[in-house]
């Protein structure tokens, strides 16, 4: 069976309760749904035998600046055994800026949890070492976010310590 | 301590520390030592800054601290138009900066529904693996620099000397080069670049085998490296490993034949790989991929079709300078993709290559602006360098220093 097809109807029988919304754009198969349910998804599509997602390519976040859920944290996924690329999506809303890490499902994510955290401030829960990659550990903002200026904040970087 | 939380940030040494829990921190400073390697340290390749937690000469513990030459390049582009950030990407990993043309020109295309012509294609796949060639010269050469052998960082700079020269009379640029287009690329290629590189390729190969003669047959640099920094073949994909370190754990995945791109489907190549998984083998690798490279050179000269270099779409493919100058249309069509970008349909995509250091790719969203709402740079070496602390754990200092050097990091391309 085609992927397309398979991969969604194994994710509603695996899980009946979830609402999953499937859209494919350029031939790239995107699934979108609830954070609750980030980690075992991630974990299911690791360990099915007929799918194994094993390579986490990357983690990022989408800031849409004005809308309800201004987050969406995206998960890149390969699967080696078929060579298909997936993409999962995942609403986070300002308020309750926060989400289960999945670095316990692909240990590659530690990092990229941790930029997606140094560039949009979306916390990453039970995640073992959840620090700044890029900026000190001083800096207060946030950069990839919207309202953060092109030209930086005077002063907000601190010199360093003599 | 205190003078300690001075100099470290807390919450970096608390890292540092969690790897071997039994240990607390006035323990530490009787029997261990805290070592700050980089950011300017000539081993690191650039500005990676190293926090090593030494046991005697031995690695116990190992925080990398990146960020030194974050230049915000994600940032950059949601403010910039498609054809704006090319330039930009020469700067990303500039050891091979034609390689960063193509994957962004391409994501764009798939983005914007273009396809360039057969002869740009091939152009672009040209340039890609003489890329390729030119990143693991430097790749190699510094290797061998960082472990002693200094003669071969010479032998090999000359040979990548002649790359640059072809891409010279390509685009008139040797360095940052920005010579991909939306739509095709800035120019022909010009006979005389084409026969360049056909010469490259014929001597390539023995100038290649002499170097390999120089390290191979020297027993100190093959000793020297037998064996260390080893990771499986599982860790190397949980931490994400990519491009020729991940093949040389024994992993054969390669974008080219994995999830193919430009024209490599008509292209006949091998994907070398090695099973041990140590600094040895991901230098054995880089030399065979060099070969294969050259290898795909050859066939793409051989087979490089002729006609036009640019996607005939008139609103989204930039025109020539001289049709702006003669004819009303390509002067508007010219002002329109210069003043208000090209304006993808809203979408969102993600396409990557095979760089010369792993997988890279850009995640791009399109909110049908001439700018991207959102640009995501998925480097191969930040996710090369977060394997390191597993590489040199248990490892001599000494050995820190070829391993980063095995691992290939290039770190304008990790810190972006």
């Amino acid at each position: 069976m085609d992927l397309k097809t398979l991969i969604p109807q194994k994710l509603k029988e695996k899980f009946p309760s979830a609402e999953f919304e499937v859209s494919d754009y350029r031939d790239e198969l995107t699934i979108k749904f609830d954070k609750k349910d980030i980690v075992e998804v991630c974990s299911f599509l690791k360990s099915d035998s007929e799918l194994e997602f094993i390579l986490c390519s990357d983690i990022t976040a989408v800031d849409w600046a004005t809308r309800k859920n201004r987050f969406t944290v995206v998960y890149n996924i390969f699967s080696n055994k078929h060579n298909f690329r997936l993409r999962l999506k995942s609403d986070v809303d300002e308020s309750d800026c926060k989400i289960d890490s999945v670095s316990s499902v692909w240990h590659a994510a530690n990092w990229q949890e941790r930029e997606t955290y140094d560039m949009y401030g979306i916390k990453f829960n039970n995640h073992p070492d959840l620090r700044r990659m890029y900026m000190p550990e001083e800096f207060e903002y946030h950069p990839l976010r919207k309202e953060f200026p092109l030209m930086g904040i005077p002063g907000s970087l601190p010199l360093p310590k003599k | 301590m205190d003078q300690l939380e001075k100099e470290i940030n807390p919450k970096i040494l608390e890292a540092l520390l969690a790897s071997r829990n039994d240990y607390t921190l006035e323990d530490v400073l009787e029997n261990e030592m805290i070592l700050n390697m980089g950011p300017q340290h000539p081993a690191t390749h650039g500005v990676l800054r190293l926090l090593l937690r030494l046991d005697g000469e031995k690695i116990i513990g190992c925080v990398p601290e990146l960020g030194y030459l974050h230049r915000g390049y994600e940032k950059m582009a949601e403010n910039m138009s498609y054809y704006e950030y090319i330039p930009h990407t020469d700067r990303l990993d500039y050891i091979s900066p034609m390689a960063n043309n193509v994957a962004w020109v391409l994501a764009v295309e798939k983005l914007a529904g273009i396809e360039a012509p057969k002869r740009a294609q091939y152009i672009r796949m040209m340039i890609a693996e003489l890329a390729r060639i030119a990143s693991h010269l430097v790749a190699v050469g510094a290797f061998a620099m960082d472990v002693g052998a200094l003669t071969v960082f010479l032998w090999t700079l000359r040979e990548r000397e002649k790359i640059l020269d072809i891409w010279d009379i390509l685009c008139g640029a040797r360095f940052t080069n920005s010579y991909t287009r939306i739509g095709g690329v800035a120019n022909d290629a010009q006979p005389e670049a084409l026969a360049k590189a056909k010469w490259f390729i014929e001597q390539f190969e023995p100038n290649l085998a002499e170097v390999e003669q120089l390290l191979n047959t020297n027993r100190i640099f093959i000793e020297r490296i037998d064996g260390v920094g080893v990771i499986s073949k599982e860790d190397a994909i949980d931490l994400g490993f990519c491009g020729p370190n991940l093949r040389a754990c024994g992993v054969e995945f390669d974008l080219r034949r994995n999830a193919p791109y430009l024209c490599y489907n008509e292209i006949d190549f091998k994907i070398p790989t090695y099973t041990e998984g140590d600094c040895l083998a991901r230098y054995f690798l880089r030399l065979d991929e060099c070969r294969e490279s050259a290898k795909i050179v050859k066939q793409i000269l051989d087979k490089m079709p002729q006609g036009p270099v640019h996607a005939d779409m008139p609103k989204k493919v930039l025109p020539q300078k001289d049709e702006v100058y003669t004819k009303m249309e390509e002067l508007i069509h010219d002002f329109m993709i210069v003043n208000f970008g090209i304006n993808p349909p809203v979408g969102e995509i993600y396409h990557a290559i095979e760089g010369s250091k792993g997988e890279l790719g850009f995640y791009l969203v399109s909110k049908g602006e001439g700018h991207p709402w959102k640009c995501k740079i998925r480097s191969p070496s930040f996710n090369n360098i977060q394997c390191l602390p597993k590489l040199v754990i248990g490892h001599l200092i000494s050995d820190v220093v070829a391993i980063i050097g095995s691992i290939d990091p290039i770190m304008g391309e990790a810190d972006k």
